[in-house]
């Protein structure tokens, strides 16, 4: 809960909303606690804070009053988008200023011949592909929010979908991203030629979770839309098996569209929701999708079907029309959802890992299951690696939530122990901070704040959020042991 | 391999802003960026592929790793690097190719070095081993400085390895040519590039066009149907694209100071003196030219993009288009915060760093 703000914040809260309402129209400043609710959370709505002001630009200039104003007086600054993150990104400060792109929502432009679109940060992740669609275009990261996430968000935690080993994630598919140092200062990030010169700082600000500067404009690539997709539904009776099946349509030269992946509590959960005819019986269901001209599929589908029957999959549909395709995805779209409905709340990892762990890390959930007491099916976008295993959890049970947390500690620990990563799509926030502590040394955390200082030298830019401070991961109780895996094990280490 | 690592680290730790280093592979990039200050650091000491799983699509190998060795070793998997880096040179090692951060004709299609690197480990300047990135597909924790090292010019830090993701080999593959004049050309490979067709590499010079169509056997020949021009010969045409790939097509020949401009790929010609080669769908455009380094810069600018002078000429003018101020600014922070002394390439890619 908020405190009440007293004394020296107080007046410094005062001095942040006078400043803003030189700079912003009257409407676009809010300060009571009422007008502010909406934005004390995003998508992790276990993490709430009341911001000590919302400012809502409607344009770059806007943006650039607001940031120098709290650069001036040494405010914290959280840009929001969508606010449909799951990992805490946009989580705001009592003591700081919730920046709002949300009103900056224009297409700018859609260029069909170069094949872009410049957009600003408010505008939805479907909105551009529905601007395209007209040229037989599309912009490829889907992900599962696509309906109401915003491209700003995408770019500042480098959004991923079900399409992306095949068609990348969003630092593949932007190309110039425009914004506004904490200073004022409006810089350029990449181009729309293919690259700029100097250092690829496109690359760096793309998943920097608004930390280096914040988004006014971005110039989008445009692909062509493919002619044909359909999907094959594959079941296994076994979870190693289907495991074993991504590695060999990898082994044959095969890049699938989309390679998604539920396990048997993940399939009942969402057959009871969506009922598109799933097998209720199989230890696990794959969905792979082919994709391209009408020739280049069929050919796909008859090779991804070799393989999978090759690697012990006991029963296949191959979609036969689009209403089919869509059907044979709407259980796994709607997974998240899904959970919803059979659980109070639900608590959503996004580990990557080794493909070829996965069995292993299959089991090791299901021992944490008995061990915690608590269920977790799992989704999984096998194709990339990328794990969503779903704690099942009621939040009103204190001790049932402390579980949870110790639950998906162990579960993030794990992806780093198998050669992994934390975070695949979602993000590292507030939720997974302290994991940042195990996944990276100490030199290497000051390296990251080091570089975050050379674009925002006050730390004022979603401070708290993505790198832990040392002091941090003291109190954390977990230093960084990478043991044996070590990638130098032979060098002194200081 | 240890050895190695030690005498990297003695090595770094005996440099100083008096006595600065200059990193390099086989020297096969030598001609490329500004200038070169300070003692060799050789990192052929550290080479060799440290792990490649094909079924994970990803590939871990030492800095002083020949390209050659690598690539051979994906190729016996049937699996590339799909960037299609330029070697310029038998030598070429891993460490070089993502410190250059050139890719070749497939760019446009596939992407450039930067979007299939993983993860990489570099030693900083107070030869700190620090690892960034992984060995996985999809990865957001911490800032993706990996990424960043990708085309630095080894201005941040002794890159030890690398990861990289790597794709498997198009099944089929068939290069067309056509007549045409440059304004039909840069307007028929937008006009494509629009359309699911194959197409993973261009390049257009004289009056005539050549197109690489890659993947599927029925994608490929059916992409044959719907364009019409001439086919070429498979030997023919894996000699023209390692061509273009390597600048020993006699385009690239000569004496001349060769400038390239990237540019978007709809940019109409630039009406610029000098032999013109247009390579990634028209994003590339590649000038043989005598003229003034301000001529060329503000035509790429009004362009949309930048102009560097890639090889040969007058490298007074800057061999890299300035930056902004603003981004100025944020260059010389970042150098500063990996490299404070400036040890490591100074003046490689800026003078002013």
């Amino acid at each position: 809960m908020n405190m009440p703000i007293t004394g020296t914040a107080f007046l410094k809260r005062a001095q942040v909303i006078g400043r803003l309402r030189l700079a912003l129209p009257e409407a676009c400043v809010l300060f009571d606690a009422e007008d502010m609710r909406p934005y004390e959370c995003d998508g992790l709505s276990a993490y709430r804070e009341l911001p000590g002001v919302v400012a809502l630009p409607e344009n770059e200039e806007q943006v650039r009053h607001a940031l120098r104003a709290c650069f001036e007086l040494g405010v914290p600054v959280v840009a929001r988008g969508a606010g449909t993150g799951l990992s805490g990104g946009a989580l705001p400060m009592a003591n700081g200023v919730l920046l709002s792109l949300s009103k900056m929502k224009r297409i700018l432009a859609v260029d069909p011949v170069a094949r872009v679109a410049r957009v600003q940060p408010g505008v939805r992740n479907l909105a551009i592909t529905e601007a395209a669609a007209p040229y037989g275009l599309y912009y490829a990261p889907d992900p599962s929010s696509q309906i109401a996430c915003s491209i700003g968000g995408n770019v500042a935690e480098n959004a991923g979908g079900v399409h992306c080993l095949k068609y990348g994630l969003t630092v593949h598919n932007v190309l110039r991203v425009r914004g506004v140092t904490i200073e004022g200062e409006v810089v350029e990030f990449g181009s729309e030629a293919l690259d700029a010169p100097g250092y690829d700082l496109l690359a760096l600000v793309t998943g920097s979770e608004g930390m280096l500067a914040v988004t006014t404009e971005i110039t989008v690539k445009l692909v062509p839309a493919p002619e044909a997709a359909r999907v094959i539904l594959a079941a296994f009776d076994d979870v190693e098996r289907s495991g074993t099946a991504v590695a060999a349509m990898i082994a044959a030269g095969i890049i699938p569209a989309g390679l998604e992946m539920m396990d048997r509590a993940a399939t009942r959960a969402v057959e009871e929701y969506v009922h598109a005819g799933y097998d209720l019986n199989a230890a696990a269901l794959l969905l792979c999708e082919s994709d391209g001209t009408p020739e280049e599929v069929e050919e796909e589908i008859a090779r991804m079907t070799e393989v999978l029957r090759g690697a012990g999959a006991y029963d296949f549909r191959v979609s036969q029309n689009e209403a089919e395709r869509l059907k044979f995805w709407s259980g796994r779209k709607a997974a998240f959802a899904a959970m919803g409905r059979i659980s109070p709340d639900y608590y959503c990892m996004d580990g990557t890992i080794p493909r070829k762990r996965l069995a292993e890390m299959l089991r090791f959930i299901a021992a944490l299951e008995a061990k915690y007491g608590l269920r977790c099916p799992n989704v999984f976008h096998a194709g990339d690696g990328n794990l969503h295993p779903l704690i099942l959890f009621d939040a009103n049970d204190p001790d049932e939530l402390r579980r949870t947390e110790a639950f998906a500690a162990e579960v993030l620990e794990k992806c780093i122990e198998v050669g992994g990563t934390i975070t695949g799509e979602h993000g590292v926030g507030i939720e997974k901070i302290n994991q940042m502590c195990v996944q990276f040394s100490p030199d290497e955390l000051e390296q990251f704040r080091a570089v975050k200082r050379a674009f925002d030298p006050k730390e004022l830019l979603n401070p708290g959020k993505n790198i832990p401070t040392l002091h941090r991961c003291a109190e954390f109780g977990k230093m960084h042991v990478r043991g044996a895996d070590l990638p130098f094990p032979g060098l002194e280490r200081f | 391999m240890s050895d190695a690592l030690k005498f990297f680290s003695e090595t770094i730790r005996a440099a100083s802003q008096s006595r600065p280093l200059r990193l390099r592979g086989g020297g096969t990039k030598d001609f490329y960026g500004q200038s070169f200050e300070g003692e060799v650091l050789d990192t052929r000491a550290c080479a060799g592929v440290t792990a490649y799983e094909p079924t994970e699509l990803v590939v871990t190998a030492n800095c002083g790793t020949g390209l050659a060795e690598l690539e051979a070793a994906l190729h016996a998997n049937r699996q590339m690097l799909a960037f299609e880096p330029p070697y310029f040179g038998a030598g070429a090692t891993v460490g070089g190719m993502l410190a250059a951060g050139l890719s070749g004709p497939r760019r446009a299609a596939a992407g450039a070095v930067r979007d299939f690197v993983l993860g990489v480990t570099i030693m900083d300047a107070r030869a700190r081993v620090l690892r960034f990135g992984g060995t996985v597909m999809k990865n957001v924790a911490g800032y993706d400085v990996s990424r960043l090292v990708a085309g630095s010019m080894g201005t941040l830090g002794l890159i030890l390895d690398a990861s990289l993701k790597v794709l498997p080999l198009p099944v089929a593959e068939t290069t067309l040519r056509f007549e045409m004049p440059e304004d039909k050309a840069i307007e028929a490979l937008n006009r494509w590039a629009g359309r699911p067709l194959p197409i993973s590499a261009s390049a257009w010079t004289g009056s005539e066009l050549a197109l690489r169509l890659s993947g599927a056997a029925a994608a490929v020949r059916a992409a044959c149907e719907k364009l019409g021009g001439g086919r070429v010969g498979d030997g023919e045409a894996r000699a023209y694209w390692s061509g273009v790939r390597e600048h020993t097509d006699p385009f690239f020949r000569g004496d001349i100071p060769l400038w390239r401009l990237s540019v978007p790929s709809n940019a109409p010609p630039l009406a610029l003196p000098g032999a013109q080669l247009i390579e990634w769908g028209g994003a590339l455009r590649w000038l043989a030219t005598s003229a003034d380094a301000r001529v060329l810069r503000e035509a790429a600018r009004r362009a949309g993009g930048h102009a560097t002078l890639f090889r040969g000429g007058d490298k007074s003018a800057g061999v890299f288009q300035p930056l902004e101020p603003a981004l100025a600014k944020i260059h010389a922070k970042l150098k500063a915060s990996f490299d404070p002394e400036a040890i490591f390439n100074r003046g490689r890619m800026y003078t002013e760093f």
